[in-house]
């Protein structure tokens, strides 16, 4: 069905599936080959999210080239934008108050009411 | 050239997936571990919208959505249990 689209269509959904297969891989890596917490903590919350950005773009240009409006990929994507910073945000400041060893030297003390 | 495409990205976010289980198992510390699950739980939503272009279906979507807010709260709620000891006061 997918392949009788327009040749345009088809090199944009192509593209965007690819750039995000990219970005997930490179997030998972960063996780995995960074030396401390503080440091993988950045590779997950922007190259994945980007990532699965790129597969939603995919999607939603399957959406749009078949005439629908593509309600369910518009809110996985702001949601899936909304919660990473915020999730992000919680586990760094459980890691401060863990006193998780950074590279940069010693954590400074979290607030309380923070 | 859509088939090929969506095939190359199935690889590559199961090879991110495996990469999270070594830090899930590894992980020198607790905060470690619960990076790895919220990584994990975007890439798996990735490949379930990638089953969905796949199989032409729009019944996907609600279990990525599904997904995506129960990974939300769990990793929120298991970065509060690390930082304050329990998750509601």
């Amino acid at each position: 069905m997918l392949e009788q689209l327009h040749l345009g269509w088809q090199i944009v959904i192509a593209a965007a599936l690819v750039v995000g297969g990219v970005f997930a891989l490179v997030g998972a890596v960063g996780m995995l080959r960074f030396p401390d917490f503080y440091m993988r903590l950045h590779a997950p919350t922007k190259a994945t999210t980007l990532g699965v950005g790129g597969v939603l773009v995919a999607s939603l240009a399957v959406a749009w080239s078949q005439g629908d409006f593509g309600v369910h990929e518009l809110l996985i994507t702001l949601f899936l934008f909304i919660t990473a910073p915020v999730s992000a945000n919680l586990l760094s400041k459980a890691a401060l108050h863990l006193h998780v060893p950074s590279r940069a030297g010693d954590a400074p003390d979290v607030r309380r009411d923070a | 050239m859509i088939a090929w495409a969506v095939d190359f990205a199935t690889a590559a976010v199961g090879l991110a997936l495996l990469v999270c289980v070594w830090r899930l198992v590894r992980g020198p510390e607790a905060t470690d571990r619960v990076l790895a699950l919220d990584t994990m739980y975007v890439n798996v939503l990735a490949l379930i919208v990638l089953l969905g272009i796949r199989l032409g279906s729009g019944l996907f979507f609600e279990a990525a959505l599904l997904i995506a807010l129960l990974g939300f709260v769990s990793t929120v709620a298991l970065a509060r249990y690390l930082s304050r000891g329990d998750v509601i006061e």
